[in-house]
């Protein structure tokens, strides 16, 4: 653990009111200053690390509010990865269970993109030929285990075609002005390929040219979010060697672009990851340049208006953690969805807050995972909206889920995907 | 222990080291301790009965909100229990005939004046904490913030106190009058005890009219005489700003290396000036400010002409903590107070002062109330920079009682100043403190060693 991090927190407090741990039990050490003097004890050797300790790190969001809130700066992203990462080396939360299912999800398969689709393809045949909510209807879930039981309402949509399917691996426009490397994700690709396929569509309507690798890895963020460092770095190394493969050198491009904001405030962390690593160090550094949220990229090159009229809902707009905390993006895509003709833009109430999907935290904790659901349903209801933008596929997933057993029919859709509809109607239009 | 679980439940009385290690400071830099147990009392009944249980068992009791505290007034004793209020967090009452709000203890500050806003009131003090600090905590500690000048501290809002006292006797002090001298007024010697006297569960406050409107201003000078001069005029032309805050050249600096904002980096002194109220006021008000600063020798003064203006001046200052935070590992802040007429002494003294030391000491804080801000940009790991610290800080502070000053405008004392007390106030006045606090804790259990030694 950095020292000179952990000494940069003056505990003044001021991230308490910000963290959702803390607004729930008002104690300290579910508190991001609470959790900070904790890893000084340990490294000061005043504590060990206890299971308590860990189970603490995974009862804290990740959420990064607190770094918005911190006047002192502190790297808390860094702390939590690290302290995470340590607690797995220690293994004082080992247990059959848990030691499965990580081995199962992080370490198999989110590091096997082939298999990955194959799983994705299996489940998307199972939903597919109404197995799924057949399922459902007779209420076989209830057999299940609890554990796996509250788990199956989270199973993504599988959609039938995958991104490169969607997306050939370089398109072009004209005119062409830019170059960029599109990400495709994992998760994202499986539930949300339309969403690649209308980033790629908005990309060629800014006269952008577009190189999207084959095949895919996981960014790695959940890897490095649970503890797994190297893991996260081998997934690093993939991605930019997959990318200089598809537009010949990162040089070339003049953005690489992610559209999901936890994936996005994690692949712009290469530089720090892969620091030490005798051949990636300076192509990552180029990469994390190069690196743009999808809204930041088009903020900066000048969103387009759609010429027509085309979306005439009320929406309102849910952050990211990641994408607001973690990139500090907040204005840009209130900015683009305010550039579709027609769209009313409503400000949900702490639209900042976590939703509680957290990567895996509504699996590991779904008890505070669904206090925050619920805290955030009740915000958007109070909207009257009938589409609530979200720009990350794990936030998506967890509120379709919960506005779904709430049958609610508010629409969750990405402000691009928006922005890619407004596109299409204002073209059938001419 | 059995005893205190048995009173409030498991899940409110803490024992773990890793429970317990996260309540061992508050918002004071370098110190540390861990307590023997933590619990939360939601009403004066449970305060009440674990005071007995304390006095039953001759254990120190040390009173907490949020732990914000920036002199070490909620640091634990050893050995003793530390009772966080932070629970006791209900709005009871808002009371929009007599301006008033009946709040429990631990309801956060920043609420208070949201609910006032609301209905179109206004709970005038703003420590820099308000987002997380605790009424109880404001009122123990009498904090103020960047609006002293105008309407006061947080001394000058309480109307009414509950409080619990070590021998578990509940009271209620003060009333919802304007006007009441029935009495001793007892309730203001609890204002700013530091929990030394009892403990506080409930505060009955007063709300003002919002004011109408406000004006911002931004001044740079070359000179700080001439910023300092630009205070004097502006108070001696009978114009109380609502807010008249100071920077100095190195926290001009900081601020602009952190949120570029465009000030000019070879400016000795800023000034952010607001005025609020009436509108015609305002605008009157506003012009003759922005005409003495330009008399008295200004750079340059910026009048905000819109509300996102005005966000954007108020930058300056309002990120100058942040900005200093982020320079160095530890942040000592401090508050050294002089009567306004002093202040470009006071200063410069502390320029001085840190060259002598071989420290970096960035100022800035409240003009118009004399209430300073010498920040120490160090690290507490460098134990001789640590000692050139210590020094530094006695002389300022030997300085500002010099000048009719005093060593704390706004943080308290607590463990932090304990040892300028007397330098400051003087023995006669510490033995009457230490006469009052016997006749009301004789055993000693509450805060003890904190303010002054037993």
């Amino acid at each position: 653990m950095d020292y000179s991090v952990l000494q940069q927190c003056m505990h003044c407090g001021l991230c308490l009111p910000t963290c959702p741990t803390y607004d729930e039990t008002k104690l300290e050490r579910n508190s991001p200053r609470g959790r900070i003097s904790l890893m000084r004890a340990i490294a000061d050797g005043e504590m060990e690390l206890t299971k308590a300790f860990g189970e603490e790190m995974y009862y804290c969001l990740g959420c990064l509010a607190c770094t918005t809130a911190c006047p002192a700066g502190v790297n808390y992203a860094e702390l939590f990865e690290v302290a995470r990462a340590d607690i797995e080396t220690k293994g004082v939360l080992s247990a059959h269970k848990r030691d499965l299912v990580r081995w199962l999800t992080v370490k198999f398969l989110l590091t096997r993109p082939r298999l990955l689709r194959g799983v994705g393809r299996l489940l998307y045949f199972y939903q597919a030929i109404g197995l799924q909510s057949l399922v459902r209807k007779l209420r076989l879930p209830a057999l299940l285990p609890r554990s796996l039981r509250e788990l199956e309402p989270l199973t993504p949509t599988v959609k039938r075609h995958f991104s490169d399917a969607l997306i050939r691996e370089v398109e072009t426009p004209t005119p062409s002005r830019y170059r960029v490397g599109l990400l495709t994700g994992c998760i994202q690709d499986l539930a949300y390929s339309d969403l690649n396929r209308d980033t790629a569509d908005v990309l060629l309507a800014h006269d952008c040219e577009v190189f999207t690798p084959r095949l895919q890895s996981c960014c790695g963020s959940l890897h490095a979010h649970n503890g797994e460092v190297e893991l996260a770095r081998e997934m690093a190394r993939r991605n930019i060697l997959a990318v200089e493969k598809s537009a010949g050198s990162l040089e070339k491009l003049d953005a690489i672009i992610s559209n999901a904001g936890g994936c996005g405030s994690h692949l712009k962390n290469y530089a720090h990851l892969l620091h030490d690593d005798p051949v990636f160090a300076a192509r990552a550094v180029l990469w994390s340049q190069k690196l743009k949220d999808i809204h930041e990229w088009l903020a900066q090159i000048g969103i387009r208006r759609p010429a027509a009229a085309a979306c005439a809902a009320r929406v309102t707009y849910h952050e990211s953690c990641h994408l607001c905390h973690g990139q500090k993006i907040t204005r840009q895509p209130r900015e683009l969805l305010r550039a579709i003709p027609g769209l009313e833009l409503v400000e949900l109430a702490e639209s900042n807050w976590c939703c509680g999907s957290a990567g895996i935290y509504n699996i590991t904790q779904p008890e505070m995972s669904k206090k925050l659901l619920d805290r955030k349903l009740g915000h958007i209801q109070k909207t009257g909206a009938s589409v609530v933008a979200s720009a990350n596929p794990g936030c998506s997933l967890q509120l379709q889920t919960g506005l779904r057993e709430a049958h609610r029919s508010v629409r969750v859709a990405h402000p691009i995907s928006l922005l890619a509809e407004a596109f299409r109607q204002a073209k059938r239009a001419e | 222990m059995n005893e205190l679980i048995a009173l409030l439940g498991t899940e409110r009385v803490l024992t773990a080291p890793e429970d317990l290690i996260p309540y061992s400071f508050d918002g004071t830099a370098a110190l540390k301790q861990r307590p023997r147990c933590v619990v939360f009392a939601k009403t004066a009944e449970e305060v009440a009965a674990v005071l007995k249980f304390a006095s039953g068992q001759g254990v120190p009791v040390v009173t907490r909100g949020s732990g914000t505290g920036l002199s070490g007034g909620s640091l634990p004793v050893a050995g003793g229990i530390v009772l966080c209020l932070a629970k006791m967090d209900q709005v009871l009452k808002l009371d929009e005939k007599n301006l008033t709000v009946l709040v429990e203890t631990g309801v956060i500050t920043q609420k208070i004046a949201e609910l006032a806003d609301t209905v179109g009131l206004l709970y005038p003090p703003d420590p820099g904490s308000m987002k997380i600090s605790t009424i109880g905590g404001n009122v123990a500690e009498n904090s103020g913030g960047l609006r002293g000048l105008k309407y006061g501290v947080t001394r000058d809002y309480v109307m009414g106190l509950e409080v619990v006292l070590a021998d578990g006797r509940i009271l209620w002090l003060g009333s919802q009058c304007v006007k009441d001298v029935a009495g001793y007024s007892i309730k203001d010697v609890f204002i700013g005890s530091e929990g030394t006297l009892g403990v506080i569960t409930k505060v009955l406050l007063k709300l003002v009219p919002k004011p109408r409107t406000k004006k911002t201003l931004l001044a740079t000078f070359s000179r700080m005489d001439a910023a300092a001069e630009t205070v004097s005029a502006i108070i001696a032309d009978k114009i109380i700003p609502c807010t008249l805050e100071f920077l100095d050249k190195i926290t001009i600096k900081c601020v602009e290396d952190f949120a570029h904002i465009g000030l000019p980096l070879d400016a000795e002194a800023l000034l952010l000036m607001e005025t609020d109220g009436h509108p015609a006021v305002v605008e009157e008000e506003a012009r003759r400010m922005e005409a003495i600063a330009r008399q008295h020798g200004a750079d340059s003064v910026t009048v905000a002409q819109t509300a996102e203006e005005a966000t954007r001046l108020a930058t300056a200052r309002r990120s100058a903590f942040s900005a200093l935070a982020r320079v160095a590992p530890t942040t000592i802040l401090e508050d050294a107070t002089v009567p306004r007429s002093e202040l470009a002494k006071m200063i410069r003294f502390t320029q001085e002062v840190a060259v002598r030391h071989q420290l970096r000491i960035a100022t800035f804080g409240h003009m118009g109330d004399g209430n300073l801000h010498p920040t120490f940009l160090t690290d507490e790991r460098n134990a001789p920079e640590m000692a050139r610290v210590e020094h530094a800080m006695q002389e300022i502070f030997d300085y500002a009682v010099k000048l009719g000053g005093t060593i704390t405008g706004e943080h308290g004392v607590g463990l932090a100043k304990k040892k300028f007390l007397p330098g400051a106030i003087g023995e006669a006045s510490i033995g009457l403190m230490r006469q009052l606090k016997k006749s009301l804790d004789p055993q000693g259990l509450l805060n003890p060693g904190k303010i002054f030694d037993p």
